[in-house]
């Protein structure tokens, strides 16, 4: 068992939790019944997704370079979705869309 | 390697369908608009493994930049969709 193959493992590892975390975020957007809570399902399983995507990628890369720009397209993605969540959530109440409160399905 | 990285980008296409999908049904504008931010994200990680796949180290900038575009979409849509009385 070489070091290599370690490296290996836990990008499989971490590309097979990011596929997961995709695909639950889709299916989030897709089944969840209003405004607020797909932009709970997004915000938040795509970027825990793309985080663990880049992990794996950096590992991959074997360089430190091209592992902290990686690491900053994350950073990146976290704080625009975290300011896109809140202004387009906001902008959504202004506009009178009421939450979903279980009533109505 | 070459298999799961290819296995991944494909998990992503199938994770953009769905989007496609949000978009079809709609009902309001907000809910394509969050089909869009899904694309950005989608696209910065597709871009991501593409440049590992091919050994295009620029595809990484090009990653980095869809994602400055990614929370400038999201600004430009609030402000125009519902910016008209502020």
């Amino acid at each position: 068992m070489t070091w290599q193959s370690v490296i290996d493992g836990a990008s499989y590892v971490l590309f097979a939790a990011s596929g997961f975390f995709f695909l639950a975020g889709s299916v989030g957007l897709v089944r969840f019944p209003d405004v607020y809570t797909r932009l709970h399902a997004l915000t938040k399983a795509d970027n825990l997704g793309l985080g663990l995507a880049s992990a794996g990628l950096a590992l991959q890369s074997g360089s430190l370079i091209v592992a902290l720009k990686l690491l900053l397209i994350w950073i990146v993605v976290i704080v625009a979705g975290a300011t896109a969540c809140y202004l387009v959530a906001n902008s959504a109440r202004n506009s009178g869309i009421e939450p979903w409160t279980g009533e109505s399905r | 390697m070459t298999l799961a990285l290819q296995a991944l980008a494909i998990t992503i296409l199938i994770s953009v369908a769905l989007g496609i999908y949000r978009i079809e049904r709609g009902p309001t504008g907000t809910d394509r608009m969050l089909s869009a931010m899904l694309f950005g994200t989608s696209g910065v990680a597709l871009t991501l493994v593409l440049s590992e796949l091919t050994d295009l180290g620029g595809l990484r900038d090009m990653a980095l930049t869809f994602a400055l575009l990614g929370a400038l979409t999201a600004v430009a849509f609030v402000k125009r969709a519902w910016g008209a009385d502020d």
